[in-house]
């Protein structure tokens, strides 16, 4: 019997509604207890490892459903393992890892892989994402069901969209037997074409060729219309737009199975970033208008955007140094995340914490089935200790990640991650 | 006024004062080119370096005479395509050659840009002789000065800007010195080629240009490029000269001072008629002269500030 006891902190747990100061018993890597410290105390072996998050938030361990840990094929930029690292450092203690690697992860096989890379680095729960289409090359159907009974928890091209409508439908009507959600990158390649940012005053300013909204909004129309054609699970990938924001949202009013996240740089950060032309701010999808930003943070409050999540996509510093045309899209995001939402949506007074939480923890796990995301007893032992006031500069070179690619270079936040738990292991713990 | 400026990356960032500052001492320098001795000792110990990406023949040169008129040593780099491959990017190449010894890099390339990146990571000056789509600083400021030499003005004049706006450093240039100056500008062209809020620069767009030719004072016309990477933006080039090209017959709506520009090279018989290119309202050839002596400003300005 191993146990684990996290004491003193203000437990939040929104699935359950519970707020306030409990203790957390974890034993043999699962939920065994929420209540009174001393009733948790007396449950408690003697020799339970301690956690004393006094002054601190508990939560359930945080879950970002959308990263890229370039696994195989792409190790130089990130591992599983470091990128596992890098998750745990940031407070999440799980992640969703995309199928975008070399080659994609488009079988069973690849699913596998994926998993046992993650159990030998032993620190986060690195779920994998089946690629829908073979190779991702937007053909044929990749063999999900293969990868959906050895644990794919979800399907996605990420990168781009299914090429078509009728593959799409296929897709879902497909991935729908298997309960599992299509995860879509929502961008039209042709109207997209040569665009390296956003299209208006400052891509026009600045001679870079831009793409429009509707580049994305296009593609989420088609799908809402395929989701509800199909009934699947659409999950939209970081939505970005106000247009986009307006689909999503009448969809989800006339019945439509759909759900979306939002990325952290779409919420803090605009075009003019891009000013400097430097390829640190080059992402898919691009850095919209403020009015966007907005309808983003809009989003989030009125339940539109279900989750949050990264896109922690790291590059080599040589790929992202060729200039901006030819840089790659994507920031890395695991170790900023918490730290850029807590300073600017919760200490900036957008979003309390009471709101913010659930997206990062019971919704996403929703979305992907995990299983997770709430303390309940007999749920897997992950949790978060937050500590809201801890003041940091950003400085890549600090991170666990093995990229730098991070668009946050120098800022000055405000909370932090200051304990990891994954499956009742303290996974990374700091000052605690 | 007192130059205080270590490179010239585009007009935006410039003052009205500014850009008036380098058009008067440009026109010191272009007396030197009436003299039969057409050289000054200005530069004399400077090294100024062309480093050119993309291909160029008169910006190329102008810079080279203009280096050598001021008395500078001249090196030249050119090296074709649009970004230096890997292993050796644009800042290792320029540091290589930085450490020769040279005050000033003049820099045509490609990719949008790649002159403020040049300059964030070098210690001597940089002139952007074209960045992509984005800045021609230096063709803007002959094209002011072309203007001010033919019209005596600038404030209050109606320039028309015709072509591939969206495509065109040469326009950004244009619109941000016109502007700042006073002038009235006007871009014309096929709405396929005109940017997305692009009247936020300050200008108003016309897609007639019957109606341009009749309003305007100045029209600048810009070279066209019927092949694109991403399609071509109008049907035909035929389709093209019927809307917009400008012929003799057509320039008869026209102020009967109107003046015609064009940064050069022309495709003749689609901006311009050759009868147009070559008439009495035409300053082409002007513009290239004026050229030389905008750019020995320049030289001269930046090799004033020390680093």
């Amino acid at each position: 019997m191993s146990d684990l006891i996290i004491t003193g902190g203000r437990v939040i747990d929104p699935a359950q509604n519970i707020d306030g100061e409990f203790s957390v018993l974890i034993r043999d890597g699962l939920v065994e207890f929420i209540g009174a410290p001393g009733e948790a105390k007396a449950k408690a072996s003697a020799d339970a490892e301690k956690l004393d998050a006094t002054g601190k938030i508990v939560t359930p361990g945080l879950i970002d459903m959308h990263v890229h840990f370039r696994e195989p094929g792409m190790e130089a930029q990130e591992t599983i393992a470091s990128g596992a690292a890098a998750a745990v450092a940031g407070g999440f203690s799980s992640v969703a890892c995309m199928a975008n690697t070399d080659p994609a992860l488009d079988s069973a096989a690849d699913i596998n892989f994926v998993y046992q890379k993650a159990a030998a680095a032993g620190l986060a729960n690195v779920f994998p994402v089946g690629a829908i289409t073979a190779g991702r090359e937007g053909r044929e159907l990749a063999e999900m069901a293969q990868m959906a009974r050895v644990g794919a928890v979800g399907f996605s091209d990420d990168g781009v969209a299914v090429p078509t409508a009728g593959l799409l439908r296929k897709a879902m009507t497909y991935a729908k037997m298997l309960g599992k959600p299509i995860i879509e990158h929502c961008e039209d390649a042709s109207l997209t074409g040569e665009g390296v940012m956003n299209e208006g005053y400052v891509s026009t300013v600045l001679g870079l060729p831009g793409a429009p909204s509707e580049s994305e909004e296009i593609i989420i129309a088609r799908d809402v219309a395929i989701a509800r054609l199909t009934g699947a699970h659409l999950h939209v990938q970081h939505v970005s737009t106000a247009g986009s924001l307006e689909i999503i949202r009448n969809a989800k009013r006339q019945g439509v199975r759909v759900t979306c996240e939002v990325c952290p740089h779409h919420l803090v950060l605009t075009d003019e970033s891009v000013r400097g032309y430097d390829p640190i701010f080059k992402m898919a999808p691009p850095l919209r208008a403020q009015a966007d930003v907005d309808a983003c943070l809009k989003g989030l409050l009125d339940g539109t955007i279900d989750a949050i999540a990264s896109d922690h996509a790291p590059h080599l510093a040589e790929a992202k140094e060729q200039g901006f045309l030819a840089a790659p899209c994507g920031v890395i995001g695991l170790e900023t995340m918490l730290g850029i939402l807590l300073l600017k949506l919760v200490h900036g007074g957008k979003i309390s914490l009471l709101e913010l939480l659930p997206k990062l923890t019971v919704a996403p796990a929703g979305i992907l089935g995990l299983g997770r995301g709430v303390l309940k007893p007999g749920t897997p032992g992950d949790v978060t200790v937050i500590d809201l006031d801890r003041e940091w500069v950003v400085d890549p070179a600090k991170f666990k990640s093995k990229s730098l690619n991070c668009p946050f270079t120098g800022w000055q936040l405000k909370g932090a991650a200051v304990a990891t738990v994954v499956g009742g292991k303290v996974a990374f713990r700091d000052g605690v | 006024m007192n130059w205080t400026r270590k490179h010239l990356l585009g007009l935006e960032e410039l003052s009205a004062e500014e850009i008036v500052h380098i058009l008067d001492i440009a026109s010191g320098f272009k007396e030197v080119s009436t003299r039969s001795i057409k050289k000054v000792p200005a530069l004399n110990g400077r090294t100024v370096v062309n480093m050119f990406f993309e291909n160029s023949t008169r910006t190329n040169l102008s810079f080279q005479l203009a280096a050598r008129r001021l008395s500078a040593d001249l090196l030249t780099f050119s090296k074709s395509g649009t970004s230096v491959s890997k292993g050796e990017t644009l800042i290792d190449t320029a540091k290589n050659i930085e450490a020769m010894g040279v005050d000033i890099m003049v820099l045509r390339h490609g990719a949008a840009g790649a002159a403020k990146h040049l300059s964030e990571n070098i210690d001597c000056s940089v002139v952007n002789a074209g960045d992509g789509q984005h800045e021609h600083p230096t063709q803007g400021l002959l094209d002011l000065y072309t203007i001010r030499e033919v019209r005596g003005k600038i404030a209050g004049l109606k320039v028309g800007i015709v072509g591939d706006i969206a495509h065109s450093r040469v326009a950004r240039s244009n619109i941000w010195g016109l502007t700042k100056l006073g002038a009235e500008v006007m871009v014309v062209g096929p709405s396929t080629l005109i940017p997305r809020d692009i009247e936020k620069m300050g200008v108003t767009v016309c897609t007639d240009m019957d109606q341009a030719i009749r309003e305007c004072d100045v029209l600048n016309m810009l070279r066209i490029q019927f092949e694109r990477q991403d399609g071509a933006p109008f049907p035909s080039i035929r389709e093209y000269i019927q809307l917009f090209g400008v012929t003799e017959s057509r320039l008869k709506q026209a102020k009967p001072d109107v003046t015609i520009m064009h940064p050069g090279p022309v495709n003749r018989g689609i901006e311009l008629s050759p009868e147009v290119a070559d008439g009495p309202r035409s300053v082409i050839l002007r513009q290239v002269t004026n050229g030389l002596a905008v750019r020995m400003a320049v030289l001269f300005l930046l090799a004033g500030v020390d680093g």
